[in-house]
């Protein structure tokens, strides 16, 4: 077999390979979008769910899921910033940073229900906030912060030093050059980030079972204000999301559409994250425009 | 005015306090982060010795029985907490995904780098984004329907056990090793590939001896960082694996891993009483793994480093 | 500068959280302060009640029917399991603990301290794949299927077919029972073992030779249920405890019920909850059991 045969042979196996990979996913979306796109209406997103009688919705938990989303973005965001700037434009190169940099991967890996149950622990018992959406928000942002905190901080060092070397050239201070020119200048690496961390917190569910719980209560969308128990804003009411409503469908439901509630809300959940992959990669590419006025 | 003039050069300047503010700021979030982790595995260490120290179960009765049943005890009046099936289960599918897996990964990371970054970036990439986007649920629900009976129909048994856990597991770290991969194939220097290209070398003998080779590090990082990710998932393998506490006769036949049991366990245990307090040994030998994976990841690293 | 403005905005949103929490707590102690010195049935506040799975489908529903007659009242329903439930009723963590098994069968909870109220029975029945060739077991057969000494169907009349037993996790309310009352406290041997009632409905359809057990209220017309000595598993066979695998659902408080607590579960009792919601949910209603059973299985 000579040199240039096997470059095709390899070539070709490549080619399938990625074929492969490609099938794979593609299977998967139909698998989940045949089976569920059809049980999508209006009323299915709009409607509370039910325990015992068919024709239950996903309205609540639709809702739940993205409010807990934001919230555990707002926690999660800045903590995760400032813990990269740190680690990319400050921490010395010695064993404690790599004590820091292994803390923080052994975090990232840990089961993330043994994440919930230490939310569970302290959260929902020890602070007496319950099965609450600050529990359950603030469980995922320890579930988060440890990816966030990589992708800031390889946004970061991606930002070739000449930036940095120019700014300090100037006269800025080290955060100036920071906050005014490193973090814009990575900001789509940063977004991108964000945005795709976003996909994992909102199909995330066993750090969720001990600390957002796992009922819904009716929400009153009439209510905006935080303190009434109704109030959809509220965050010391339990949030059932949409991740944890089919994990208990598929569990414990017992309404005799339980398999088609299932496959429908797996499909949005599915379309959801898509459309927030989509968003990652137009904000991306819109803000390296602006920023790069190319 | 001289007083003015030595206060501006004594005092400190507008600018060094603020840069005093943001490198505290940045300082505290990063003091944050390590105290939750270290609060984290103090607490599931505190509550996995337990066992040890308050129930009295010998650590080697823990690591090596292969009887699971916490609420039973044994011949000689100690309680059955034999962890080793699940021990085993555990490694057998984090190893047998990534022996899957990493092909795969491998190819798809050339394939993008070297044969087709335009189509890579295009296609694969977003792909790629997308199969880690889909929750675990979901691929334990795609594995109930799919891979279950399909292992079931073609290689017999119930269908569940360490096969049909391994293909789950397999598309569930295919992203995250490819990622790392292509990123350890991008910093292969490109006059690397230059220099064998121009010595008459074909693009796939460039690809197998030079860019392959001087990359080994980052993938073997990209492995072992994938098969952390398979050591700690749950929700997922506890719907295809069975969750049986026996040890693996062979890769059809239901299995347990550290994390099914774990899952399903915690909700039916009484805090405090030791079927509770084993859950959380188990939790820490989850810990203590991913302390190695990482001191791993760390090793290959500091050896595969370019000097 | 977005970085300031986005801290901003959080310590701005952990301070309304804090706001938010004491106000929570000073409204519903408050209230109950009141009404003690009234001595008048409480119905607002803010209860939990967590625990069983199994349970919670019908406390969920119940509490949603009190919350429309009561205003002013919060009634939280969590799963978690039995053992959460009696762990954390027993703690005070929650006012009301769900649970499937009575708490001296749990190991680890101080059972004197709680107070058991039962609110509904739940029979629970072997189950098999559709195509074993089998409807019928003797009591002996079923325990020697789930302790591994029969293991092919056709040794009870069935077709050549190796039997799979599946079984709920261990110290799953459900398991408990079932091996309490169908194995006669045989222990099952090490075999699968599924989390949830639906899991395990869904690989009793679908794995050729299967065999496990359901609450009555997961068995749909895809599920096949087997009779024991030709008793067959009906609510009225359980009522005259001619088919003995049930258990009572439990709501645990410690100590006696105050407050919202005691109105809540009087009204699980009441008609409007036994006579309509249990029974539509595929549970006994407590009124009709005709015997009643205790801890260490006397009938009375």
């Amino acid at each position: 077999m000579n040199a240039k045969k096997a470059d095709k042979i390899a070539t070709g196996t490549l080619y399938a390979i990625a074929g492969v990979i490609v099938l794979i996913l593609f299977s998967l979306l139909a698998f989940i979008l045949v089976r569920g796109v059809p049980h999508i209406s209006w009323n299915f997103l709009t409607n509370r769910s039910q325990t015992f009688k068919t024709g239950g919705g996903i309205g609540p938990q639709l809702f739940n899921s993205f409010y807990l989303l934001i919230l555990t973005m707002l926690f999660s965001v800045p903590i995760s910033l400032g813990a990269g700037i740190y680690l990319s434009e400050y921490a010395k190169k010695n064993w404690v940073t790599d004590l820091v940099r292994t803390a923080i991967e052994v975090l990232s890996s840990l089961p993330s229900i043994v994440v919930g149950l230490f939310g569970f622990l302290i959260f929902v018992i020890q602070m007496g906030w319950g099965f609450s959406i600050i529990s359950g928000a603030l469980a995922l942002t320890l579930f988060n912060l440890p990816l966030l905190t990589r992708t800031v901080e390889d946004s970061l060092r991606a930002i070739p030093a000449t930036q940095r070397e120019a700014g300090l050239a100037l006269g800025l201070s080290r955060w100036e050059t920071v906050t005014k020119i490193v973090v814009p200048a990575a900001l789509p690496g940063i977004l991108t980030g964000v945005i795709l961390a976003a996909g994992r917190v909102f199909g995330e569910a066993a750090a969720l079972i001990y600390t957002a719980g796992q009922s819904a209560p009716a929400l009153n969308f009439a209510d905006w204000n935080p303190m009434h128990i109704a109030s959809p804003l509220n965050p010391f009411r339990p949030a059932e999301t949409l991740a944890v409503h089919i994990w208990k469908i598929n569990g414990e439901g017992i309404m005799p559409d339980a398999a088609a509630v299932s496959a429908g809300a797996s499909a949005v959940l599915i379309i959801t994250v898509l459309l927030f992959n989509l968003l990652a990669r137009y904000l991306g590419r819109v803000i390296y425009k602006k920023s790069t006025s190319a | 005015m001289q007083s003015s003039i030595e206060e501006r050069l004594t005092k400190k300047s507008k600018k060094a306090k603020l840069e005093t503010f943001g490198k505290s700021l940045s300082f505290i979030c990063i003091a944050f982060i390590v105290l939750v982790v270290i609060s984290i595995l103090y607490f599931v260490a505190s509550k996995g010795i337990a066992t040890f120290t308050q129930n009295g179960v010998s650590i080697g009765s823990f690591l090596g029985g292969t009887d699971w049943n916490p609420s039973g005890k044994g011949a000689d009046g100690q309680p059955l907490v034999g962890a080793l099936p699940m021990i085993t289960g555990s490694f057998l599918v984090t190893f047998l995904s990534a022996i899957v897996a990493t092909p795969f990964a491998i190819g798809a990371a050339v394939f993008m780098t070297e044969i087709s970054p335009k189509m890579g970036k295009k296609i694969l990439q977003p792909v790629i984004e997308l199969l880690v986007g889909i929750p675990s649920v979901v691929y334990g629900f795609i594995g109930l329907t799919v891979v279950v009976p399909a292992v079931r129909n073609v290689f017999g048994g119930s269908g569940f056990g360490i096969l049909a856990g391994t293909f789950v597991l397999f598309v569930m770290i295919l992203p995250t090793v490819t990622s790392m991969t292509i990123d350890a194939l991008n910093t292969v220097p490109r006059h690397y590939r230059e220099a064998s290209l121009a010595l008459g070398a074909t693009r796939w003998q460039t690809v197998y001896k030079v860019v392959l080779r001087s990359a080994i590090p980052g993938i073997l990082t990209a492995v072992v960082f994938g098969m952390a990710r398979a050591f700690g998932e749950a929700l997922a393998v506890q719907m295809v694996i069975g969750n049986a506490a026996l040890m693996p006769g062979n890769l059809v036949s239901p299995a347990s891993t550290l994390t099914s049991i774990l899952t399903m366990g915690m909700g039916n245990t009484v805090m405090g009483s030791l079927q509770n307090n084993v859950l959380w040994s188990l939790a820490l030998i989850l810990l203590v793994m991913s302390l190695v994976f990482n001191i791993m990841t760390r090793l290959i690293g500091k050896k595969g480093a370019m000097k | 500068m977005g970085v300031k403005r986005l801290i901003q905005a959080g310590l701005i949103a952990g301070v309304a959280f804090s706001l938010a929490a004491c106000g929570n707590k000073d409204g519903s102690t408050s209230a109950s302060k009141e009404a003690t010195e009234k001595n008048e049935e409480i119905t607002t506040g803010s209860i939990t009640a967590v625990g069983s799975t199994a349970l919670q489908p019908l406390v969920e529903a119940a509490a949603e029917k009190y919350q429309e007659n009561h205003a002013g009242s919060t009634i939280n329903v969590q799963g978690g399991g039995s053992g959460t439930g009696l762990s954390q009723v027993a703690t005070e963590a929650v006012e009301i603990g769900n649970s499937d098994v009575f708490a001296e069968e749990k190991e680890g909870v101080d059972a004197k301290a709680l107070v058991d109220h039962r609110v509904a029975v739940v029979g629970i029945t072997p189950v098999i794949h559709k195509d074993t060739g089998v409807t019928n077991l003797t009591k002996e057969q079923l325990i020697d299927i789930f302790t591994g000494k029969i293991t092919n169907w056709k040794e009870v009349g069935g077709n050549n077919q190796e039997i799979v037993v599946v079984n709920r996790a261990a110290g799953s309310g459900t398991r408990a029972s079932f091996e309490k009352w169908g194995l006669g406290g045989a222990k099952s041997i090490q075999s699968q073992e599924q989390d949830s009632s639906g899991a395990v409905r869904k690989i009793i359809n679908e794995t050729p030779g299967a065999i496990s057990y359901l609450a009555f209220s997961y068995i749909d017309d895809q599920t096949k249920t087997l009779s024991i000595d030709q008793v067959k598993p009906t609510e009225a066979n359980v009522a005259t405890n001619d088919w003995k695998i049930w258990s009572y659902e439990h709501m645990y408080t410690k100590g006696e019920a105050t407050g919202l607590t005691q109105s809540f579960l009087a009204y699980m009792m009441s008609a409007a909850v036994q006579d309509e919601l249990v029974s539509k949910m595929g549970y006994l209603p407590i009124t009709a059991m005709k015997v009643e059973r205790d801890v260490d299985g006397t009938i009375k």
